[in-house]
């Protein structure tokens, strides 16, 4: 996060954008397969050996860093490029814009933060107890390792927590519904046969992903 | 047709501007939107009133030289025009539009609605072109060029270099001027020979003269007169990325 | 009085060219550093001989009015460029496009000088395809080629219907690639208001900037001027806004001849006027009489419905319809030459045959080429222009026809030149549509692109050479000496003259009077007593235009009132001037039309035995011209009267 990353032209911060915006694509995949195994009836224990195994698996550890490394240099890059884009226009226009455009394009920045926002909290739930940051609601496992299950059992039993944990993902599913295809243009991936595909996928990928998500505390809530 | 008009007064660059609010009767639907202003100009002049400054020249569409960002669009409410082009039939009796210059750092206003886009002939200045002296050039035959790239060339080219791109992007951004130029001359051999530095370049230009990123919006593409697409922006990052990779 | 010397140089005219080559003066590279040389225009020939000199290191400064090179009206050129490459197979040779040229010009144009336009124009080619001007493609990849009004040869290359604008981009960007080297200083928004002579040379100009308003003062070893035709004096023309005669005018009252003013065209396919309000006429390009045929109704009364809005064109039955073109010239058709597709249309209008609104238009149909081809097929070729009628008119191409009328479009006359487009003051050069030299008294189709580019590519770098090598040891001369101080004060006096008028009537109201003077005496038609009153009525104008039109703003802001009172000025005087043309030329030639001298069958009636000359005026004192003639020698071809029948 040195100025060298600043100093990168406007394409190549972009590019970074796309290839981390994708990495994190990735990475929602992955923690969404293991969000879902809350949904077994085994009392948590998938939930809780998957969580086990993220844990400790020096593989995985390794991965970890690269992936708050993307994940703040996302933030980061995506903050800076709202900057200059602010500077360049320094009057705004008196007749808000009638351009036609994919209506989420434009609000990519307010729904990023929000996304910001809400994994700090998430952060706050979860891995922060893990790194003994934050205190566990919940005892901990034999072996003093947290609870996630049990700790996820009781957020999301609580109503106001799902409630907001629910639009925080739809907006999560805004995110990416523009990031998907928008990343694959950034990276110049773009072709006549080949981009209605890509955009199929964005959207399909921007409707799973949330409800995946989604599912989890609708089935603690309600079921 | 009667119509109320908001329109953007500066008298030099370094003034502070202000909107002005004037009538005009009995406009025909037929006239063009720079008629219209002629018109209202013509009415100022015999109040003695200073009539407003505004960019134009050729009047079919095609030399780039008219703007403004008429009611929240650039070149107004139709599409694939330019405000030459555009008529008064395109809006309604009793309308009040709004006129603004072009709203961009890099893009600063010289007097009411006129602007100073040089900026884009720096960027072309920075690489634009293939650099061949007169009398250097081999028989034209020589080098061929496939009737698609050709074609892909040409709806590149067709870039008029008027800003509306600019001027719509909530960013002001430039990628779909520079994306035009990049393409236009990467897809044909007699480009490619210099396309990687000519890429770096113009992107360098571009950033240095104060252009907002692309955060792929496409309001250029929708307000382009001259539907240059967005797949010219998928061009240069490629081209760009590939530059600088190699 | 300067002496009308052509310079062409000696010999056969397929060698004249190379002859002259062999044997001009050059200039040492060393020595190109030490000489600037002032283009103003960044049109076609300007931008490319500003490139071209500046590769050859030269030091160049460049000057347009509008905010960038790019915009120059060469860029609204749509047909395309024509070249003697012979790719079609079909017969093609330097001396056909050559000889096309000359019939075309109607023989009223120097001999040498098309000679060598047709010999350079493959270099034209090769040139801009090298730049990367994306010109249209056959399968194979190679250059695809069309025919256009008027040739028996498929000689035209085109880059869909935006060839001026490809070429056009294509020494925008070899002058801008200049511009970085700093080989070549760039002054947008800037208009040059007068030439600096010193001692008989021409060193410089006064030029205003736009933004600011400030007089300034530039030194050049030479003065090259690529500033466009003079349409603009009708108002109402195919023309930019901005186009303006003003260049040509301050160097015709310094003593440069001007050439053939009464040679204007009118082009055939443009769309009909529609009201008062209207600033500018616009083109649809001449490729349109390919597929579409043009027509008015037989019977008057169905023309008179039509122009009452009571019947639509389609309602009118094939028997009823007149297609004059076909009729009058059943070897062309709808393919003649601008001039004979403009006055046939004309005639059709005055005799009481024209529909629209105005009784001023003509049909262009397509319903014939979209029933053989396919509506596709005309889509493809035509999409663009269709779309762009729609949008000025709000009717569909496709299913009423197109209604068409003439209206001015290009100058064929222009400053006189020599064989090195060197005008009567030494060290000034014309180029381009400023000149007179390759069109005679019409231009064909797809030259006009040919000759800009011609001019500033491959035949002002090698002429201006032979003069500036007699110039290097001139060292630059400071901008503080009194001819520059004088030019200066004249161009302030003016200005200030014009804004301190604060009279009652704006300079469109003027502009707008002579163009309607112009459109009705000297116009398609011109006849004697018309001509006659057309001068005294300019005449008239001018005296109230200097007395009562009011301009607002000040000298030192920017201002476009002034920037047009300046060029309307000059446009109230260049009026007259065409217009005594048009009077003392007694014949019909090409562009030119004196209804005295028609054939029985009203084409023109030509007269090489007292007018085969070009007629070169010089300026004496406001509304005194003397004209001087240069005779029009054919030494390689037989003069033959133009038929299209």
């Amino acid at each position: 996060m040195n100025s060298s990353f600043l100093k990168f032209s406007s394409i190549t911060k972009k590019i970074w954008m796309a290839f981390l915006g994708l990495f994190l694509m990735l990475f929602l995949l992955v923690h969404l397969g293991i969000n879902l195994c809350l949904l077994r009836d085994d009392g948590g224990k998938w939930f809780n050996d998957a969580s086990h195994f993220m844990g400790t698996n020096y593989l995985v550890k390794i991965f970890e860093i690269i992936l708050f490394g993307g994940f703040f240099l996302h933030v980061f890059l995506g903050i800076v490029l709202q900057v200059k884009n602010w500077m360049a226009r320094p009057v705004r226009y008196k007749v808000n814009s009638k351009s036609t455009t994919p209506f989420l394009s434009k609000y990519m920045i307010y729904t990023g933060v929000i996304v910001l926002i809400f994994i700090g909290i998430h952060l706050m739930n979860f891995f922060f107890i893990k790194i003994g940051w934050v205190e566990s609601p919940v005892d901990m496992l034999e072996g003093g390792e947290p609870d996630f299950y049990t700790a996820a059992e009781w957020l999301f039993t609580q109503p106001l927590y799902s409630i907001v944990y629910i639009l925080l993902i739809i907006v999560l599913g805004f995110h990416l519904n523009h990031a998907f295809q928008a990343a694959f243009q950034t990276l110049g991936l773009e072709h006549k046969k080949y981009t209605p595909a890509i955009k199929i996928a964005g959207t399909l990928y921007s409707i799973f992903i949330p409800f995946g998500f989604i599912l989890i505390p609708i089935y603690f809530l309600f079921i | 047709m009667d119509l109320t008009l908001n329109i953007w007064r500066q008298k030099d660059a370094k003034s502070k501007g202000r909107f002005v609010t004037y009538q005009l009767k009995n406009i025909s639907q037929n006239c063009s939107f720079l008629e219209m202003l002629d018109i209202l100009n013509e009415q100022l002049i015999m109040q003695n009133q200073e009539p407003v400054a505004f960019d134009h020249d050729c009047r079919e569409g095609i030399c780039g030289m008219c703007s403004l960002y008429i009611n929240g669009r650039p070149h107004g409410p139709d599409d694939a025009v330019t405000t030459c082009q555009l008529h008064m039939r395109k809006f309604k009796d009793g309308d009040t539009i709004v006129v603004e210059p072009w709203r961009a750092r890099p893009f600063p206003v010289i007097k009411d609605l006129l602007v100073d886009r040089t900026a884009f002939d720096k960027i072309i200045q920075d690489g634009g072109y293939i650099s061949v002296n007169t009398g250097a050039a081999a028989e034209a035959n020589n080098i061929l060029v496939s009737k698609t790239s050709a074609e892909l060339s040409m709806d590149a080219a067709a870039c008029i270099g008027c800003g509306a791109c600019v001027a719509a992007c909530k960013n002001a951004s430039a990628m779909l001027f520079v994306s035009a130029k990049v393409s236009n001359l990467a897809l044909l051999p007699q480009g490619k020979i210099e396309a990687k530095s000519r890429v770096q370049k113009m992107v360098s230009k571009m950033d240095e003269l104060g252009f907002g990123n692309c955060t792929n919006t496409y309001a250029c593409e929708a307000e382009c007169p001259k539907l240059i697409s967005r797949s010219n922006i998928a061009r240069l990052n490629r081209e760009f990325f590939c530059a600088k990779i190699a | 009085m300067a002496e009308l010397q052509a310079k062409i140089p000696n010999g056969p005219l397929a060698g004249k060219w190379t002859n002259y080559k062999d044997h001009q003066n050059l200039v040492n590279p060393t020595n190109k550093r030490k000489l600037d040389i002032v283009v103003v225009g960044t049109g076609l020939a300007g931008a490319s001989a500003a490139a071209s000199l500046a590769e050859m290191g030269f030091n160049v400064k460049i000057f347009c009015y509008q905010d960038s090179p790019r915009r120059a009206h060469s860029i609204a050129a749509q047909g395309g460029i024509n070249a003697a490459k012979n790719y079609p197979n079909d017969g093609d040779s330097i001396y056909r496009l050559f000889y096309d040229t000359i019939k075309g010009g109607d023989y009223r144009s120097r001999e040498a000088n098309v000679y060598r336009l047709a010999e350079v124009s493959n270099n034209i080619i090769d040139q801009c395809v090298a730049q990367g001007v994306p010109f249209a493609r056959e399968y194979s990849g190679s250059l695809e080629n069309r025919s256009f009004g008027g040739a028996l040869v498929s000689r035209t290359f085109f880059a869909r219907g935006q060839t001026g604008q490809q070429l056009l981009l294509g020494a925008y960007g070899a002058l801008s690639r200049q511009i970085k080297l700093g080989m070549v200083t760039m002054y947008n928004r800037h208009e040059m208001l007068d030439l600096v002579i010193v001692e008989g040379k021409a060193r410089g100009i006064i030029a205003r900037d736009l933004v600011t308003g400030k007089l300034e003062r530039h030194f050049g070893h030479a003065v090259v001027m690529a500033t466009g035709g003079y349409g603009n004096v009708f108002y109402l023309s195919t023309n930019a806004m901005g186009s303006n005669v003003s260049v040509c005018w301050q160097v015709f009252k310094k003593g440069a001849y001007f050439a053939n003013p009464c040679f204007t065209q009118i082009h055939p396919t443009c769309i009909p006027v529609h009201g008062d309000y209207q600033s500018k006429l616009t083109l649809m390009s001449e490729s349109l009489r390919n597929d579409g045929r043009i027509w008015v109704p037989k019977k008057k009364e169905d023309a008179e419905k039509h122009r009452k809005g009571q019947i639509k064109a389609k309602e009118i039955s094939e028997d009823d319809r007149d297609y004059y073109l076909e009729r009058r010239y059943p070897a062309y058709g709808n393919l003649v030459p601008r001039d004979v597709a403009s006055r046939a249309a004309k005639e059709r209008c005055d005799a009481g045959f024209g529909v629209g609104p105005t009784g001023l238009a003509v049909f262009l149909d397509f319903e014939g080429a979209i029933k053989r081809l396919g509506k596709h097929v005309i889509e493809e070729r035509y999409g663009n222009l269709f779309q762009m009628y729609e949008k000025i008119v709000d009717e569909n191409p496709y299913e009423n026809p197109m209604m068409i009328y003439p209206a001015v479009h290009y100058a064929m006359g222009g400053t006189w030149v020599d064989y090195e487009l060197m005008t009567t003051i030494p060290g000034l050069y014309a180029l381009g549509e400023a000149n007179f030299s390759d069109h005679g008294a019409n231009r064909l189709g797809a030259s006009a692109l040919m000759q800009g580019l011609a001019d500033g590519y491959f035949v002002l770098p090698y002429t201006i050479q032979n003069y500036l090598a007699g110039e290097i040891r001139v060292p630059r001369m400071s901008t503080d000496k009194p001819e520059f101080e004088d030019a200066e004060k004249n161009v302030r006096n003016r200005l200030e003259k014009l804004i301190g008028i604060k009279g009652s009537k704006s300079v469109d109201y003027f502009h707008k009077e002579l163009g309607k003077i112009m459109w009705e005496y000297v116009g398609m038609g011109r006849n004697e007593q018309g001509l006659k009153k057309a001068i005294e009525l300019i005449r008239a104008l001018r005296k109230d235009f200097w007395k009562d039109v009011r301009i607002t703003g000040s000298l030192e802001e920017l201002n476009p009132e002034l920037e047009k009172a300046n060029r309307v000025a000059d446009f109230l005087e260049m009026g007259e001037l065409l217009a005594l043309d048009a009077l003392t030329r007694n014949e019909s030639c090409g562009g030119h039309f004196r209804e005295e001298y028609q054939t029985s069958e009203g084409e023109c009636l030509r007269n090489d035995l007292d007018y085969m000359y070009v007629a070169a005026w010089e300026y004496l004192k406001d509304g005194e011209f003397e004209l001087h003639k240069e005779p029009l020698k054919y030494e390689e071809i037989e003069v033959k009267q133009r038929i299209y029948k």
